[in-house]
């Protein structure tokens, strides 16, 4: 095969793994703040790409301007779920937690099932089958969309943590539970708005997945697993490693694939992370815990 | 020896435990095949949740990949015997070999490695998911096409090849069951049950006081695994068929800890609380569905999901806690193990 095939196929993955990327940042924030681990994430992923369909289906709207809208929703729906549900279970242990998510993602994924069948459906925009040459590289419009889109995405929430009063304060109480409560921070809204915010990632990520791959419902927890391994290589709770771990996944995923059988290309997803653990347990990016 | 195991149990705890399994023994008599089958279900659940109860009641390690023991003691007793004709019997040793060797790969390299909470239950599921990644691909095990065993022939009971009716099945799991109950008891109350505790509670403690934590907990992964292991065999025997696709998913490894969860974690009963409660109520779900003439796919699973939701939220100690409270059964130490956590 010629060099340029491998190329080509790793840029795809590269987009890929930015909007993989940008998913596993909404549950790496979650866990980097609130300590909870979203067992959930992937079915929310799915929620976001059903709206989508369904927006487009309805009005023909675009999935990539209606990200924001789906973003909101899925904020609001973390929100909530924080505020309702998940925020008593805070000081249990973790397979407390684990369960409890656990339930929310089957209560997701069959609300799914009941509402939309298990018929895959995608979406068919205008721009689907355009493509850009660059030099040797044939670049896919609509991965290229997508991957600019989840970098925008991730440099907004970057910002936002970095230079806004209501971001720092976010990232106070992840540094120093007892030291947020005693500077006198609202510690149970901002976990709440960490939820939401981490929610809307994977909102505005689900809006973008839904123009790449077809939606069934099943898809959540293959997220849901797919989070995680992007998170733990790149470092849970590091917001780049979270992006960095995407597109190594992403990358490998798609090269994996085209070497061996497209069937077997997450065991690399896997083979490296287990490679991750035992070398680097706190992520290629991420900073050794001291809970 | 029976005095030294029912030393501790009171009184009334024995008498209730013989009750249930006198009731256990009699029942097939008395109910269809359909019950039988989902008391096989009922049980083996009980049965493999005890033994993932090793490592996370007992040792204090969340493995959420409990699927890769079950199917690779399903696979390997299975292929013995499509393969060699070897009877399960002498076959469920090297079920238990291959997942205890699994057991210790992954207790060794985390545990070495320092990966511990979150970081090792998602390194347990990333070698279940391997594993099925990996099956899937294996053809002489047939791949993701499955692989079979001959069916049963009903009428005739094959003990030696485990080939035989539904009863047969069932009689078998429930020795199972209370030979795994009866392991753990005594488990529980020995030097490394109290190691364990010990090392749930505090793994500095438990150091500081000369434990060798590695040891002990390379160990509750070894023992639990092999113990999940035969559940596969069973697995494999009774259903015929194996399906990488079904038997490592994710979605088997959580089914299998959500008995003991629900029925409350470290606890000897709430394994089997917990597996009668859940699957009755799936069952029970169904044939609401059924009779009520709603045939939607999922809405089962969705009253399901809001059940063990109620359940966690009002009971974060399982059902069997506060229910043995309830029936006078908890002696001191029990009390001072819960107010502990």
């Amino acid at each position: 095969m010629p060099a340029g095939i491998y190329l080509n196929v790793a840029v795809s993955g590269l987009l890929t793994g930015l909007v993989y990327g940008l998913m596993a940042l909404g549950l790496s924030v979650i866990f980097g703040v609130v300590r909870v681990v979203n067992f959930a994430h992937g079915e929310m992923m799915t929620i976001a790409m059903y709206l989508a369909i369904l927006l487009f289906a309805a009005f023909k709207l675009d999935p990539l301007l209606m990200m924001v809208p789906i973003a909101a929703v899925l904020f609001a729906l973390g929100y909530t779920m924080q505020r309702g549900l998940i925020n008593p279970f805070i000081n249990r242990p973790e397979h407390s937690q684990f369960i409890l998510l656990v339930a929310v993602a089957i209560i997701m994924v069959n609300a799914l099932l009941i509402a939309f069948g298990p018929d895959a459906r995608g979406i068919q925009t205008r721009y689907a089958y355009d493509s850009f040459l660059l030099g040797p590289l044939i670049v896919d419009a609509t991965k290229l969309y997508a991957g600019a889109a989840a970098v925008a995405t991730t440099a907004a929430l970057f910002a936002f943590f970095r230079f806004t009063l209501t971001g720092k304060a976010i990232r106070a109480c992840a540094d120093n539970y007892t030291g947020a409560l005693v500077v006198g921070l609202d510690v149970k809204r901002l976990y709440a708005l960490t939820f939401g915010l981490g929610s809307a990632c994977v909102g505005a990520a689900g809006s973008m997945m839904v123009l790449l791959v077809d939606t069934t419902p099943p898809l959540g927890p293959a997220y849901t697993l797919l989070a995680f391994v992007v998170v733990i290589t790149g470092g849970l709770g590091s917001m780049p490693g979270a992006l960095l771990g995407g597109v190594l996944i992403g990358v490998t995923e798609a090269l994996g694939g085209l070497l061996f059988t497209p069937s077997a290309k997450s065991m690399f997803a896997f083979a490296i992370l287990v490679l991750v653990l035992l070398f680097r347990p706190q992520g290629i990016l991420g900073k050794r815990d001291s809970p | 020896m029976i005095a030294r195991l029912t030393e501790g149990v009171s009184q009334r705890g024995l008498m209730l435990l013989a009750a249930l399994l006198a009731a256990l023994l009699a029942l097939p008599l008395a109910v269809n095949d359909y019950l039988i089958t989902v008391l096989i279900l009922i049980l083996y659940f009980a049965y493999v949740g005890q033994a993932w109860n090793i490592m996370m009641g007992f040792a204090g390690q969340l493995s959420l990949g409990h699927a890769l023991y079950v199917g690779l003691g399903a696979y390997a007793a299975a292929a013995l015997y499509v393969h060699f004709g070897v009877s399960p019997w002498i076959g469920l040793w090297l079920s238990m070999a291959v997942a205890a060797v699994a057991g210790a790969v992954i207790g060794f390299l985390a545990f070495r490695f320092g990966v511990g909470g979150v970081y090792f239950a998602i390194l347990t599921i990333a070698f279940a998911e391997f594993a099925r990644i990996g099956f899937d691909h294996w053809s002489w095990l047939g791949g993701s096409a499955g692989f079979f065993l001959p069916v049963a022939n009903y009428a005739k009971n094959d003990i030696v090849s485990l080939r035989g009716s539904p009863t047969m099945f069932y009689y078998v799991v429930l020795g199972m069951t209370v030979a795994g109950f009866i392991l753990c008891h005594v488990l529980m109350r020995s030097r490394i049950g109290y190691y364990w505790l010990a090392i749930r509670e505090s793994p500095e403690a438990a150091q500081a006081l000369g434990i060798d934590i590695f040891r002990y907990k390379m160990l509750a992964v070894v023992i639990s695994a092999a113990m999940t292991s035969l559940g596969g065999v069973l697995f494999a025997f009774h259903y015929n068929n194996l399906f990488p696709e079904q038997i490592f998913h994710i979605s088997r490894s959580i089914e299998l800890i959500l008995g003991p969860i629900i029925g409350g974690i470290g606890t000897l009963v709430g394994p089997i609380v917990g597996a009668f409660l859940l699957t009755a109520l799936a069952e029970t779900l169904g044939e609401i569905m059924l009779l009520a003439g709603i045939d939607v796919p999922g809405i089962k699973q969705v009253f399901y999901g809001v059940c063990l939701l109620i359940v966690v939220v009002f009971l974060p100690d399982g059902v069997w806690p506060p229910l043995s409270r309830r029936l006078g059964l908890d002696d001191a130490k029990a009390k001072r193990r819960e107010g502990s956590k």
